[in-house]
Parts: C-alpha cells; sequence; structure tokens
C-alpha cells in the first residue's frame, strides 16, 4: 500500500480533533443544560438557596476569631502552662491517666511510639511564636500538647474513608477505626503531629496489669490520636487528663460556645495563645503561658 | 465431539474432585454447634431468631449511631440497663467468647475482626 504523506497527516489532523472535541461534546450533553440555564435560574431567585448557604458557609468557616453567636456545643480545653510549672510532675500524671484510661501501648522504640496527650518543648509547640529572649520557665518546663480538636480541621478533610470525622455533638475530631486504612493522609495533613500510626500490633505493649478492660485497644495499621474522652464526656465525667489534673485546676475543659461556661470565663480573665494559628485551623485548645 | 474419551473422564473426574468435601463427609455438614447460653439473663436485645440472623448488623448500626450520630442511649432489659456496645453490653451476659461467639464462628468458618480491636472478656 502506497500511502502519501499529505493523506497521513489529515488523517491523523481529523482524528486528533475528535479525539479533543468528542469527551467535551459529551460531558457537555450528560450534564444537560448550557450553563446559560443556570444562570438565568440564579437571577430569576437571587438571594434564595445558594447565596444564602454560602454566606452561611463563610460564616462557619471563621472560627475562634469572630464573636458571632454558634449554636452546639464545641468542646474546648485551656491549659493552664504557670500552673503545670508549679506542680512538677502533674504533666506526667496527666499523660499517664490518658494513656492508661484509652489503652495507649508504650513501644520501647521511639519510631512506633503512639501518643495522644504528651509534653515537648516549648519551640517545638509554639514554632510561630518567637522564640527570642524567651523566659527560664518556658526554656526549663515542657509544655503538654494534644489533639486541638481544630474548628477546621485539616485531618477530616484529607481522610478518604472519612474514618476520621467532626462529632456532631461537641465539634470533637472522632475517630472510627473500623473504617481506617492506615493511609495516613491525616497524620501529613495535621500541622500539630497529633496522630500516631501503629505499625506494630499493640496489644502486646499495653499493660495487661492497668489496662482498661471497658475500651478497646487499636489493631495494626491504623491511626490513632486524642478523641477529648468523646465516651467519658457522654457518660458525664471530665476527661481522664482534666481529671487528673484535679483540684489544681491545670487544665480546664468545657464549651467553647456557652457564654456562661467555666472555660469562657478562663478565656475572658487571662491572655492565652494557640499552637500555629496562622495555618486557620482553629485550635480549640488554648494555653496561658 | 472430538477426544470424547478423554475429555468425559476429564469432567467426571474434576465435578468429583470439587465436591470432594461434600461426599466425603457423607452429605452430612455435622452437628451444630452448641452455644452456652448466659446463666443469668433471659432476655437478649431482640429476639434469638433475628439476632442469629442479623447481629453483625445490629453490630454495625450501633456503631454508627454511637460514633457518627453521638447516640448513646441506653436501653433497658428486665431492669437492667445496657449500653451499645460489644465489649461493654453483649460480652456482659455471653461471658465467654469461646463458648459462644467462637463456637458458631468457627463452625462456619468466619472470622470477625472484632477481636482485633475489642477485648474479649478474660476466661
Amino acid at each position: 500500500m502506497d500511502k502519501k504523506r499529505r493523506e497521513f497527516l489529515k488523517v491523523a489532523g481529523i482524528s486528533t480533533v475528535a479525539g479533543l472535541g468528542a469527551p467535551a461534546v459529551v460531558n457537555h450533553l450528560v450534564s444537560g443544560g448550557s450553563p446559560l440555564d443556570a444562570m438565568a435560574a440564579r437571577k430569576i431567585d437571587p438571594d434564595a438557596h445558594g447565596a444564602v448557604n454560602e454566606h452561611k458557609v463563610a460564616n462557619d468557616e471563621h472560627g475562634s476569631g469572630h464573636e458571632e453567636v454558634k449554636t452546639g456545643k464545641r468542646f474546648g480545653m485551656v491549659i493552664d502552662l504557670p500552673k503545670f510549672q508549679k506542680n512538677p510532675g502533674l504533666g506526667e500524671k496527666c499523660v499517664k491517666a490518658c494513656h492508661t484510661v484509652h489503652n495507649v501501648p508504650s513501644f520501647p522504640d521511639k519510631k512506633d511510639e503512639i501518643k495522644w496527650i504528651w509534653l515537648t518543648e516549648y519551640e517545638n509547640g509554639f514554632t510561630e511564636h518567637s522564640q527570642l529572649y524567651r523566659n527560664d520557665s518556658l526554656k526549663n518546663n515542657q509544655v503538654l500538647v494534644l489533639c486541638n480538636h481544630c474548628d477546621n480541621p485539616p485531618c477530616v478533610r484529607a481522610c478518604p474513608t472519612k474514618a476520621t470525622y467532626k462529632s456532631k455533638d461537641g465539634g470533637i475530631i472522632m475517630m472510627d477505626f473500623h473504617r481506617c486504612i492506615g493511609c495516613r493522609f491525616c497524620m501529613a495533613a495535621c500541622p500539630y503531629g497529633s496522630r500516631s500510626f501503629n505499625w506494630r500490633d499493640p496489644r502486646p505493649f499495653i499493660d495487661e496489669k492497668t489496662m482498661n478492660r471497658e475500651y478497646p485497644t487499636r489493631m495494626r495499621g491504623v491511626v490513632e490520636k486524642c478523641n477529648f474522652c468523646a465516651k467519658r464526656i457522654a457518660d458525664g465525667k471530665q476527661p481522664a487528663c482534666v481529671e487528673a489534673a484535679g483540684s489544681t485546676n491545670a487544665i480546664i475543659f468545657g464549651d467553647l460556645n456557652d457564654p456562661d461556661s467555666a472555660i469562657r470565663k478562663v478565656l475572658k480573665e487571662n491572655y492565652t495563645i494557640q499552637r500555629k494559628p496562622s495555618l486557620g485551623t482553629h485550635p480549640s485548645v488554648f494555653y496561658i503561658v | 465431539m472430538y477426544d470424547s474419551g478423554k475429555i468425559i473422564p476429564g469432567l467426571i473426574i474434576f465435578v468429583l474432585f470439587i465436591t470432594f468435601p461434600i461426599w466425603y463427609n457423607q452429605f452430612d455438614a455435622g452437628a451444630a454447634p452448641k452455644l452456652e447460653m448466659p446463666t443469668e439473663a433471659k432476655q437478649c436485645v431482640l429476639p434469638a431468631a433475628e439476632m442469629r440472623a442479623n447481629h453483625m448488623k445490629l453490630l454495625n448500626q450501633w456503631r454508627d449511631e454511637v460514633l457518627r450520630d453521638g447516640d448513646r442511649k441506653f436501653f433497658e432489659i428486665e431492669g437492667k440497663r445496657y449500653q451499645k456496645s460489644l465489649q461493654n453490653a453483649c460480652m456482659k451476659c455471653h461471658t465467654s467468647k469461646k463458648k459462644f461467639c467462637d463456637s458458631c464462628h468457627t463452625y462456619a468458618s468466619v472470622s470477625p475482626y472484632c477481636w482485633d480491636c475489642h477485648l474479649a472478656p478474660v476466661e
């Protein structure tokens, strides 16, 4: 067969145009109606649904910074660092209380570490804040950190299976381990390092004697983190760390949306900071430094 | 048919081979497992037949209600309050995983992942 270059180029050109154009035409037919129709529909009822909803969503996305009245609960926490500095060992006590209640394993290898609440240096926790000429108490003491239960949680957006989600009652960022596929997108998304991955089966590394038999463990291949003691709150108790801090009042827990709550009173009376506020995650954990 | 002398005996051997478990056990599925019932409580959340057929769906439903909707309502049976929980409700009456859960699951050759995380009662 004798094929002319001219002929070949013609066929190739037509095929390319058809190949590029066909999907566009198909998409247009499938979606039905032209964009003009959609615009017309908006014009008829300009501030119905769409506009109102958009406005509402915009409002919802702003969190702590705004003063608008919020409905529903949003649990939050104030951690009073001077009180921790006055009570040496209190931080460790809180960590231990939490990790015992939730059957958090303790691995000998630091690489496998699982942590729900832990102590870290101020400069690691508050990277956005100035570290220049830091005072001695912040230099010499560690800071208690945990999941911030953000109002705008990046981990929830990253989760492909909705295994992590924001609870309806209280805005707690929770995990459903049945759904977790262990992709660790949430760990990459969390700017606070609040999530830990079970590289190994955690069961053998939980102390049998102190184990809480009312609470499950986790399995290999799931991500876990603090859940603000959702179950304890439902039972009318305080979170385990708050209970461990006890009468020192070093941790105050409560509903941020209730203007008369104890936590709001503390927030009103004290200057507080949040971790990495510029990221716009709107943490629910505040610190008195 | 070509090669029927090879194909037909071949088919017969194949059928006999894949039905091996059936004829080897003489068409008998074996005795159904006997479950050890709780001695104290007499009534379960649902009638026994429904529990037998749908307990896994009920557990999933409880999980979704508790986790997703925050609906942790208690339910009451014979004057006792129970949570929607495998570990803290079911296993309070059915105190032996080995004699209750496992006997059927082993018989039916299913291995649910419940116990990867949830703690079975100490036996």
